[in-house]
């Protein structure tokens, strides 16, 4: 018995490696990523402005698994530039990139939900641009992100199972292997509960960063 | 030379004229209250003056520093973004809705634009701002976050923080006017007492009782334009515009 539970035990927990590899490498990624689109979506600059708008409506506008395949399957076949990358890449590139045109969306909100007083009190006291938001506006956005924020960062876990199309060895795929197998269903049940764990993790970690912010207001 | 000195000033916002050629000259120590009813132009007056409204005509120069004039055509001219910034650290302000950063503490408010700005050292900047606490009485309200506080003491500490940054002129736009009224007092009193250590200070305000008491020169403004100016007793005691009378009249 024992010795059966680890035959399904070992090759999910590989599963769950590959997938918490790639929920670190999106989230640590497209938050930067996501708040320098906002930054630019939000710029003086039309042209930029305009990309930005241009790329966010691509990304969100599209189906990740349509990226996922893309990047993966097609990018090798686009003249000059085509290249093949491994699986892990292809799909961290793919995840990034759709995450970070979200995560822009909801920074951009946040910023300007930021009342124009304190700016014009940062500019009173001699403030730049770049000042204002470093130490007056993102600070104070953060707080306000952290609610749909933690929804993204519940959806990406449960994203990372698209990779499954691209036969990344992650937690699903190694569950199905395991129900192919041996022809039982337990493994769905067993890779249920890790999805479950890991949201519930990341569910204490959000409230414990709003209660830290809760300090003012 | 003049502490501040504003040339036939014009600003519109969507055509329509707020600004209608407004002239002042500020003198160092000089304390100002500007009044009128609402809409008159005279809070846009105050914040054409450090650069958060931008002017379509005319010239502001702050002790002697051009900010801005009139080119060839007409149109006005800033000087480089940088220099505006040196030129308006002259002068502090004080806002009707405080603008205090929520996210820090009254401390952190006040050493904020000395250590970033001016790249005081935090021990030096947190030793200004202890004085600066002292002076407004809010000593024991350092650690506390803007929103523990009553608007009042909101108030006192903007004054603290626009202070830390040792302005020459100081610029209040209807800093009671949010209040509830028996929380004025604490605020004038602040006011008050800088008045008397010869802060240059033009206050917005329809706090008749403080600008009757405490400025040197009142002047009224309606209709984006100044009306009549004057010491307070003439403006109170014997206005010469029937404007002035018609609006004193009503609030007083």
């Amino acid at each position: 018995m024992m010795e059966y539970m680890s035959r399904i035990i070992v090759p999910i927990l590989n599963g769950t490696g590959v997938t918490l590899q790639l929920f670190f490498i999106t989230i640590l990624l497209s938050i930067p990523l996501g708040l320098i689109l906002a930054l630019a979506k939000i710029s003086k600059f039309k042209f930029l402005r305009d990309m930005t708008g241009i790329y966010i409506w691509l990304l969100r506008g599209t189906p990740l698994l349509l990226q996922l395949f893309f990047v993966y399957f097609g990018l090798p076949f686009i003249p000059v530039i085509g290249i093949r990358l491994g699986r892990f890449t292809a799909a961290a590139i793919a995840f990034i990139l759709n995450y970070a045109a979200y995560f822009a969306e909801i920074f951009r909100a946040g910023i300007q939900s930021i009342d124009r007083g304190q700016y014009e009190g940062a500019k009173a006291l001699g403030m730049t641009y770049w000042q204002t938001m470093r130490r007056i506006v993102l600070p104070q956005m953060v707080k306000r992100v952290l609610p749909p924020v933690s929804n993204e960062t519940i959806t990406l876990v449960k994203d990372t199972a698209l990779v499954y199309a691209i036969g990344l060895g992650e937690l699903l795929r190694a569950a199905k292997q395991i129900v192919n197998r041996d022809a039982i269903t337990s493994p769905f049940i067993v890779a249920a509960v890790f999805y479950l764990a890991m949201t519930f993790v990341i569910t204490q970690i959000f409230k414990k960063l709003e209660q830290i912010y809760a300090v003012y207001e | 030379m003049k502490m501040l000195k504003a040339t036939n000033i014009y600003k519109q916002f969507n055509r329509l004229e707020v600004l209608k050629g407004i002239s002042l000259e500020v003198n160092k120590g000089e304390v100002i209250a500007i009044i009128g009813p609402s809409g008159s132009g005279k809070s846009t007056f105050l914040r054409c003056l450090n650069h958060l409204e931008i002017i379509d005509k005319g010239v502001i120069e702050i002790e002697g520093e051009t900010m801005v004039s009139d080119d060839d055509d007409g149109q006005s001219q800033y000087v480089p973004e940088k220099e505006v910034r040196r030129i308006c650290k002259k002068m502090g302000m004080v806002f009707q809705n405080f603008n205090l950063f929520p996210h820090q503490t009254v401390l952190e408010n006040i050493i904020e634009a000395p250590v970033i700005v001016n790249k005081t050292n935090k021990e030096e900047a947190a030793a200004i701002a202890d004085e600066l606490l002292h002076k407004v009485g809010l000593t024991e309200k350092k650690a506390s976050y803007p929103s523990q506080l009553s608007g009042g003491q909101k108030q006192r500490v903007a004054i603290a923080r626009a202070l830390a940054m040792k302005p020459d002129i100081m610029l209040f736009d209807e800093p009671t006017s949010a209040l509830d009224p028996e929380l004025t007092g604490e605020v004038l009193k602040v006011m008050r007492q800088l008045a008397e250590e010869h802060m240059t200070m033009l206050v917005v305000t329809h706090e008749m009782g403080f600008a009757r008491e405490v400025a040197h020169r009142v002047i009224f403004m309606d209709d984006g334009e100044i009306v009549e100016e004057g010491p307070p007793q003439k403006i109170f005691g014997s206005p010469s515009h029937e404007r002035t009378k018609a609006f004193l009249n009503q609030i007083l």
